[in-house]
């Protein structure tokens, strides 16, 4: 095939950081409105690929990269940004890279506004131009229109929909007249759902004025439903490169994660509905965005109880009131017993250990080392890793160590030793370090909160075969709340959904997905079955 | 039911009200607290409206400069800039050696600026690089090169000028031959360089500005570019001008004092034409290139933006409008302190600022104008408020520092608040 048909080929590229090599021997080719799709699992390449082509600073302040990059056939050299987007490389990031004090217009136009001669331009130079805002509402009103977006493109950023927000930066791209190849990384991660299937019409509409798009994501129905062409990366190293018709998701999923996926196996044999060890009445939780609302709940002690629904309906309030993290009303008894609500400390005393859903926000001390990491609760909370000279109290780090290194041996973390910086780990081992401090408090209630969020496929598995493991050997009671209703009916026994603050029903991991969807879309059921 | 809907729509519009209202009175807690101790103090005080008009025209014309110095760096997200005191000992330096070399009048102050702008471009340079190094700490850092440069400035003007660098004036160098005197006069020199330009009375100059500042907000109400941009800003504009010619016209007929106080009108050009650099400024390429990097050093750094470069310009600005700021202020002052006046410069200058309702990230011309305005009020009113309450002018000297220094401590600290706040919400989110 003659090289012109391509607009852009990536040949041989690789690329390692200090002597770590990252990316090996990609090859990857995108014809003019061709949607091209790279999946692969967190750490497989993608980033370290699209940091190359957008020619980003990480990439050259670490010593360049291996292979060629051609553009309609011609070799180039992209060493900044600038020359990526002069080469005609658009990108949308993961993260928005707008101003929100800015309008539309001035944020489309962003560093290419257009300019007007006046007196003092001509006297001290460019600069000093003025900026034609006529002609630059004009350009980015066509922006807007070819992306069908009726909103008005003086309005400024600040407040608008995250969807919007992505438009904006998609209209920024698609203003720039050279626009040959555009990137979209993740662009579907932070959207809702009806977003989304705008976004991925939007991107077809694109690719049909002859842009490739090269699009980077990990939800493989997405990639299904648009690209022409799927390029999965694993481990640094291309896997395989496959028009769309001759493969299907199963077969993506498991190129992805190389080893098959399965659910994992639980006896569900005894569904234990003996002993309450938790009974929640008329709880209310003020939680921002995750309100609840007069919820009633009974949880079996040894079981894994499952929390879903839809975002916002209140189900991540359910264990941040529990823990009294936000301010919290009604009434929880632990094994009989009254809780003190809207006190942590008291929480922790009666044996309810937290895993956080914003693991890195409230859950981790990023900058402090694994075994600190694990056992600071417990010496907060229990008095416990530390030593007593008369007033004087005194971390007593080798028991530290000890108790760390038993327990990145029985969680498997994969770290350096105990001393590693948690913000190094990736995020399925930052999960593991949460469940391991969550341990050492010897927890009899353990609550979950979207523990697989933001972690690979392969690491979601691990986290979650671990809690079970937990739940099988010590008998402890869990409690998790996730949004991935696969994850739950895969180790839970029962399943509470809750909707508008309260429970709408409990479900069977077995149950139908129909049971499911009408209950998440508020049909009441009655409990049990 | 129907009667709980109709007090529902009832509530509704004076719910919204309230909470406009007090939306606005935390959003301008500092200005309009500082508004109503002026208004205590120039009662307290028992001041005639004549002395205090005279008194306030000299102190703004004066002062205005420098602290329009300050908006660019907050445009370009470096916040106030405590550096410009690095510009006020450049000007100081050059006015030493302006009254040394007997260059006297407008002369004089077009010297001096011509010579301190290389002087300012320089330091701002050094001190952008500075900056550059401690990226979210440049207030502090700010603040400590200040004092830093403090030492340097002594070092040369006590113990190099007379010595190493010649100098055979017997008024400005100490007796023993080395060092400058501690006070440089200027009277017979540079004093009233600019002031002297061109004076007006006060009715005619009300007169004159309302008629300009009115076709400026028509002609600019009619060339409003920006879409979705509300235009009663226009009206209210015209309406004020329009009521100050006719203030105008009035005195002049009436034969007041007032008509006896005279307005630097050289000074108020200056300032004027610094307003009209700022406004025009920030609507070009480089103007649009800081507010990117003010808002957000990684987009524009993504986007291309020279995120450094922007920044040292934008202290170098700084820097040279400080240095002639400083001329401005020493010109109508008549003296200084060798040694000291370049120092309360900055801290005056971003109290003023503040008070006119300006925070670390936002500030506006009429922000700065509002201030000096305010600021300079009670520091006319409060020695005389003290004296007719307590018997003691000392009182409120003391308040009217302690409410300086206090005003930038508090509006440091809401705004640091404010953006934990702000950065709270972000994460419950």
């Amino acid at each position: 095939m003659p090289e012109q048909q391509y607009l852009l080929q990536m040949q041989d590229v690789g690329k390692s950081y200090y002597g770590t090599v990252v990316l090996q021997d990609i090859q990857l080719a995108l014809k003019p409105g061709e949607i091209h799709a790279v999946v692969g699992e967190n750490g497989a390449g993608k980033s370290t690929l699209m940091n190359i082509l957008f020619g980003m600073p990480v990439i050259h302040a670490t010593g360049g990269y291996l292979g060629k990059v051609l553009i309609e056939g011609n070799q180039v050299d992209i060493t900044s940004p600038q020359q990526a987007m002069e080469a005609g490389i658009g990108m949308v990031h993961q993260e928005f890279m707008l101003l929100p004090n800015y309008s539309i217009t001035e944020n489309i136009k962003l560093n290419r506004e257009i300019l007007k001669d006046n007196l003092f331009s001509r006297i001290f130079g460019p600069k000093m131009k003025s900026l034609d805002f006529k002609t630059m509402n004009k350009d980015a009103r066509k922006a807007l229109d070819t992306l069908d977006m009726d909103i008005e493109e003086y309005v400024k950023v600040a407040g608008l929909p995250v969807g919007h927000m992505q438009f904006t930066e998609i209209a920024r791209e698609i203003d720039k007249a050279n626009l040959k190849v555009m990137v979209f990384d993740e662009p579907t991660a932070v959207l809702a759902e009806s977003e989304a299937s705008n976004l991925l019409r939007a991107m077809q509409k694109i690719a049909g004025q002859g842009i490739a798009i090269l699009f980077i994501t990990h939800r493989l129905d997405e990639v299904m439903e648009v690209a022409d062409t799927i390029t999965v990366l694993r481990d640094g190293r291309l896997v395989a490169t496959k028009p769309k018709k001759e493969t299907n998701i199963v077969e993506m999923a498991e190129l992805m994660v190389g080893r098959k996926i399965e659910t994992i196996t639980r006896r569900k044999d005894q569904l234990k509905e003996g002993q309450v060890v938790a009974a929640i009445k008329n709880l209310t939780v003020r939680m921002p965005g995750e309100y609840v609302k007069t919820l009633d709940l009974e949880v079996f002690k040894g079981e894994i109880l499952g929390i879903g629904g839809l975002a916002g309906q209140g189900k991540i309030g359910v264990a941040n009131g529990i823990m009294g993290l936000y301010p919290t009303k009604g009434s929880v008894e632990i094994n009989g017993k009254p809780l003190q609500l809207n006190n942590p400390r008291e929480s922790m005393k009666r044996k309810i250990a937290f895993l956080s859903e914003d693991r890195r926000g409230v859950g981790l001390l990023l900058d402090s080392s694994i075994e600190l990491n694990i056992v600071v609760t417990a010496i907060e909370n229990q008095n416990r890793f530390i030593r007593r000279l008369g007033p004087f109290t005194q971390i007593d780090n080798s028991a530290i160590r000890e108790h760390a290194l038993k327990m990145i041996k029985e969680l498997d973390i994969r770290c350096t030793g105990p001393n590693q910086l948690v913000r190094r780990l990736s995020g399925g081992n930052q999960q593991k370090v949460c469940i391991a401090r969550a341990l050492t408090l010897n927890p009899e209630i353990l609550l979950v909160s979207e523990p697989t969020r933001g972690i690979d496929v392969g690491a979601k598995r691990l986290v979650l075969e671990t809690l079970v493991k937990l739940n099988e050997e010590t008998g402890i009671t869990i409690i998790m709340t996730s949004s991935e209703l696969a994850e739950l009916r895969s180790v839970c026994d029962r399943i509470a959904i809750v909707t508008d603050g309260t429970v709408a029903g409990i479900l069977k991991p077995d149950d139908s997905d129909a049971d499911y969807g009408l209950m998440m879309a508020g049909q009441k059921r009655r409990k049990g079955a | 039911m129907s009667s709980e809907t109709v007090e529902k729509v009832a509530q509704k519009p004076g719910g919204k009200f309230k909470q406009a209202l007090i939306g606005f009175l935390t959003a301008h807690m500092v200005t309009i607290m500082f508004v109503l101790l002026s208004l205590l103090a120039l009662y307290l005080s028992g001041m005639n409206a004549t002395l205090y008009l005279n008194d306030i025209i000299s102190r703004v014309s004066r002062n205005s400069f420098l602290v329009l110095a300050l908006i660019i760096p907050v445009v370009a997200g470096m916040g106030l800039n405590f550096a410009i005191v690095l510009g006020a000992m450049a000007a100081q330096a050059v006015i030493i050696f302006v009254t040394h070399w007997g260059v006297g009048g407008f002369a004089g102050i077009l010297l001096s600026m011509a010579l301190v702008t290389p002087l300012g471009i320089f330091l701002g340079y050094l001190t952008g690089k500075l900056l550059n190094r401690t990226k979210g700490q440049e207030m502090i850092t700010g603040l400590i090169l200040g004092f830093f440069a403090a030492g340097i400035y002594w070092f040369i003007f006590l113990q190099l000028v007379g010595g190493f660098i010649p100098m055979d004036n017997e008024v400005l160098v100490l007796s023993s031959g080395v060092g400058i005197r501690t006070t440089v006069d200027l009277s017979g020199g540079l004093r009233y360089g600019l002031d002297d330009v061109w004076r007006l009375s006060l009715p005619v100059v009300m007169l004159l500005f309302g008629a300009i500042f009115a076709s400026i907000q028509g002609f600019s109400y009619l060339k409003s570019e920006r879409q979705g941009e509300s235009k009663s800003r226009f009206y209210y504009g015209i309406v004020i001008a329009l009521a100050a010619a006719a203030g105008g016209i009035f005195l002049i007929g009436s034969g007041s004092l007032i008509n006896n106080i005279t307005v630097p009108a050289g000074t108020w050009i200056a300032i004027g034409l610094l307003c009209l650099f700022i406004n025009f400024f920030t609507r070009t390429k480089m103007g649009q290139d800081m507010r990117s990097v003010g808002q957000d050093r990684h987009v524009a750094a993504v986007s291309g933006i020279p995120v450094d470069k922007i920044r040292i310009i934008a202290i170098i600005m700084s820097t040279v409008l400080a240095g002639w700021g400083h001329i401005i202020f020493l010109q109508n002052m008549g003296a200084f302190s060798t040694y000291g006046s370049y120092e309360q410069i900055g801290f005056y200058a971003i109290a003023a600022i503040l008070i006119g309702g300006a925070t670390v990230t936002k500030a506006t011309i009429g922000q700065a104008l509002l201030g000096v305005f305010l600021f300079h009020t009670l520091f006319i009113v409060a020695p005389a408020a003290g004296r007719e309450t307590f018997g003691d002018a000392q009182i409120g000297e003391y308040f009217r520092v302690f409410v300086a220094y206090g005003v930038i401590g508090l509006t440091l600290a809401m705004h640091a608040w404010k953006v934990r706040l702000q950065s709270q919400q972000k994460l419950g989110r």
